[in-house]
């Protein structure tokens, strides 16, 4: 199991799609991906999960990740949401 | 450690603000107890917990009546001088001037409650012991099947939304999707519910985001559910054998609780929806008293003999 905190960042307008786009990053991988939000933790693969951790930008996230692949998926989901592709 | 504010209690129970500072959304409540101040108002105060909120009914009332209005000026001050939360009056007595006075001193709320004293302190403990209790989030899906809450727990893809929109189809209700909300709210009880950010809402991937309640009404949703059975959903493996008696009892630890729960194996082509439900009669009918499956050992050994 690895983890990694991180800070969300994307514009009000697009984290729709942002999570959208992270939930089909973190379907890829065989691991099990959980996003920390304080006291809420929610599956990296499920959309309704994420929307309700109610991530806005500059929120401060801990990852997790668990499985065959859990270094590749932890460096891909930290990497995109720290580049803020979208801005 | 879990609270809920004075707010939240205010509005739940419509309570009537007689005195208000503005402060009642930062006034924290932490313990389900609720205290009638009897004997501290006669003066003694061991063991009394500040913390707690503070109910006066008719006899607390008619104490403080019988008193003098300097005796009754000095007990409401030491009890409102503590660092009570709030004082709530039931049964819409009307309060004493000395205690309007104490609540403007200290900033403490003074509330008021039409119901009688003893139903609506049952009732706030009931809602203080729900807003308190342990949670923790799971990733699974809630519906009530025939009145059985049935929490439905597996990995990302394995069909549990799918089989929750099926279930909801049969005539069946929907409580949370993706991510369940439990709360252990007494030693046997689990409650469950959505996150009212996506409540009612359920993602079927290659249809996107559906409303549950706004496509099929108010009947196909549900706004909490005990869990009183848990159905693990695992992709079928060919090493592992299943249960087929159903004379073994398993069961799934949720916050310290044990719920009876089963493993179903899944594959292309099994109607989880129809099993999910059949688990739902069968466990309910098991309950009452009957288990099919000790029913055909009895009828086997029991015959032969």
């Amino acid at each position: 199991m690895v983890k990694r905190e991180v800070i969300f960042r994307c514009p009000e307008d697009m984290q729709m799609k942002a999570v959208a786009m992270l939930i089909q990053k973190a379907s890829s991988f065989r691991s099990n991906i959980w996003l920390q939000s304080g006291e809420r933790r929610a599956n990296g693969k499920s959309l309704l999960g994420v929307m309700s951790l109610g991530i806005q930008d500059q929120a401060e996230l801990e990852v997790t990740a668990e499985g065959p692949d859990e270094d590749d998926a932890l460096e891909t989901v930290v990497a995109y949401l720290e580049s803020s592709e979208l801005s | 450690m879990a609270s809920v504010s004075l707010k939240n209690i205010v509005d739940e129970f419509k309570l009537e603000e007689l005195t208000s500072f503005g402060n009642t959304e930062d006034i924290l409540i932490s313990v389900a107890d609720v205290t009638r101040p009897g004997l501290q108002l006669s003066g003694s105060y061991e063991h009394f917990g500040a913390d707690r909120i503070q109910l006066l009914g008719n006899m607390e009332m008619a104490y403080l009546e019988m008193q003098t209005a300097e005796a009754r000026m000095q007990k409401l001050d030491q009890l409102m001088g503590r660092g009570i939360p709030c004082l709530i009056i039931s049964r819409h007595h009307e309060p004493f001037p000395e205690m309007v006075e104490c609540s403007n001193r200290y900033s403490v709320p003074l509330l008021r409650s039409p119901e009688v004293t003893s139903v609506f302190m049952s009732s706030l403990i009931k809602y203080l012991n729900v807003e308190l209790a342990p949670e923790t989030t799971l990733h699974g899906v809630l519906v009530e099947i025939y009145g059985e809450g049935m929490l439905m727990l597996g990995e990302s893809g394995v069909g549990k939304s799918e089989t929750a929109m099926e279930i909801v189809k049969r005539g069946h209700r929907l409580i949370a999707d993706d991510l369940v909300e439990v709360r252990r709210v007494s030693d046997t009880t689990l409650l469950g519910r959505a996150p009212e950010i996506i409540r009612h809402l359920i993602e079927i991937r290659g249809l996107g985001i559906l409303d549950v309640k706004e496509l099929f009404g108010v009947s196909a949703v549900k706004q909490q559910e005990s869990i009183d059975f848990v159905i693990n959903l695992e992709l079928w493996d060919e090493r592992k054998t299943y249960e087929r008696m159903g004379i073994n009892e398993e069961s799934t630890e949720i916050l310290g609780i044990r719920v009876p729960s089963i493993t179903i194996p899944v594959r292309p082509g099994r109607n989880l929806a129809i099993i999910v439900e059949v688990a739902a009669i069968n466990f309910r009918q098991k309950r009452m008293g009957y288990n099919a499956a000790q029913a055909l050992t009895d009828r086997l050994f029991g015959k032969s003999k």
